[in-house]
């Protein structure tokens, strides 16, 4: 079989991975790359490597999320063998931690409910005494929680810098600061032409939309629907402190350097990455009400991005029906997802497996039609 | 440990002056300037060691933005020193990687 030539439009941890994944199964790919001017959400991303609660409204999502949790150390260790970058995974289990007796318990029947419909997800729910052997710096204020014991986390900056690598190391042509405008379908040969603003155009069998926000403009093009909005994520870092966290927690986690990241915020805001002194103090307020020594740390730096989301918070994952050969993949979870992403989807898009397994609940036509109105569970 | 200082400040008289100890050894510097400065005029060229791999670090960028002047200063670990004006009978000490929440008297006058 001769091999395809796929374009990749989109060069951030979701279009790196795709594109990865492509590339390491013999397509020819090619990643058209905005560079670091976009809102590369990929840079905002928390680092969270995450089953937890994820996919309480699509039990194929839950099931998604808990394979690539799976499937991380596979493409860690690759990648690492590979580029002999570090993305910096570490797996030991995560938890989750309640302030109050109705969170702890909204969140036992959560994760009940994911784990019956999803064909089982672990989890564990603890008192505070039993998390306690796990976080012994716990605070007071936290009064339950849940362990999940594939979470994780990963460095989302290293991790794009190792996807970026693997790529010149598969021979994939990867070409940064293209703003891509236009892209059309030829039907007579099934090919692509991708345009940009600055007036150079690629051709190929196939394209994949991985353009984080840009995706809403762009997938109208090739016959898809992108209905993207995005949050705004503010987060704050502290100093390197030396170890006292060994597991990541949904309000902070202690990186392998030794920094303590304090996360975040959900906002929306519109196009505003910047940071406000309200946000900064309420999630320096909750990691000491969390951890309590925490208060002793200086932070150094605190930034905002934007993360896309969908209405429901899902992702899309859809090959066009019109421009056959075209493919949409939008996300908010770039991290956790990275390893599905590279594993399954890039030789899916680059036309070397079939569609993955009841993927069509991912179709952005659940966004279209009388029932569709949503509240999205980020 | 101190040597042959690569920096001086021009003398003239007049000069007010404070002393310093740094790693029990006293310096008189003048006053007014920052202590990364005044560590530096006095010989120091080991102002921390590094978290990851526990090498000697100096100061880089003089100005706040780069975090390798870090020292304990009066009992408060991880100061940029490069942002504290000296104060007479400051006490400094290299800082000797991380900070450690739980084993460090943080001391009560952080300015």
């Amino acid at each position: 079989m001769a091999s395809q030539q796929l374009t990749v439009v989109g060069g951030g941890l979701v279009g790196a991975a795709i594109a990865y994944g492509a590339a390491r199964v013999g397509v020819q790919v090619r990643v058209l790359d905005q560079g670091d001017v976009a809102f590369r959400a990929s840079r905002g991303n928390f680092g969270l490597v995450w089953v937890s609660s994820k996919g309480g409204g699509m039990p194929r999502y839950a099931r998604w999320t808990y394979d690539a949790a799976k499937l991380w150390p596979t493409l860690h260790q690759e990648l690492l063998d590979v580029t002999g970058v570090d993305s910096g995974l570490l797996q030991p289990g995560g938890f989750w931690l309640g302030f109050s007796e109705a969170e702890v318990a909204a969140r036992a029947e959560l994760l009940e409910k994911i784990d019956r419909e999803a064909g089982g997800i672990p989890f564990q729910m603890m008192e505070p005494s039993e998390l306690k052997n796990y976080l012994p710096d716990l605070g007071p204020a936290v009064v339950g929680g849940s362990f999940g014991p594939i979470d994780g986390h990963a460095n989302p900056l290293m991790l794009l810098r190792a996807l970026h690598k693997g790529l010149r190391e598969k021979g994939a042509d990867v070409v940064t600061g293209i703003d891509v405008e236009k892209i059309n379908y030829a039907e007579a040969g099934g090919r692509f032409d991708v345009f940009s603003t600055d007036g150079q155009q690629w051709s190929s069998d196939r394209v994949v939309l991985a353009a984080g926000i840009g995706n809403a403009r762009l997938a109208p093009q090739v016959g898809l629907h992108a209905p993207i909005v995005v949050t705004r994520g503010q987060v704050l870092i502290t100093e390197r402190l030396k170890r006292f966290l060994e597991y990541p927690t949904n309000k902070c986690r202690q990186t392998r350097e030794g920094s303590v990241q304090i996360g975040s915020t959900s906002e929306d805001v519109g196009l505003d990455d910047g940071t406000t002194p309200e946000k900064i103090e309420w999630l320096a307020r909750r990691a000491v009400a969390t951890f309590p020594a925490l208060a002793r740390a200086r932070l150094v730096r605190a930034w905002g991005a934007l993360r896309p989301l969908t209405p429901d918070g899902y992702p899309i994952y859809q090959a066009s029906r019109t421009c056959p050969g075209a493919y949409l993949a939008t996300c908010h979870s770039g991290v956790t997802l990275a390893s599905a992403h590279c594993l399954v989807l890039g030789p899916w898009v680059g036309g070397v497996t079939d569609i993955p397994l009841e993927f069509d609940v991912f179709s952005s036509d659940r966004f279209t039609g009388p029932k569709a109105s949503f509240s999205h569970g980020h | 440990m101190a040597t042959e200082p690569l920096f001086s400040i021009p003398q003239s008289t007049g000069m007010e002056t404070v002393t310093i100890t740094f790693e029990g050894k006293a310096l008189t510097v003048p006053a007014g300037i920052n202590v990364a400065a005044a560590l530096l005029v006095g010989g120091a060229h080991e102002f921390r060691t590094s978290v990851v791999g526990q090498v000697p670090r100096a100061p880089y960028c003089m100005m706040g933005v780069c975090f390798e002047c870090l020292v304990e200063i009066d009992g408060v670990p991880a100061r940029q020193s490069c942002l504290v004006e000296v104060r007479d009978g400051m006490q400094i000490k290299r800082q000797s990687g991380a900070v450690d929440l739980d084993g460090t008297n943080f001391g009560e006058n952080h300015d």
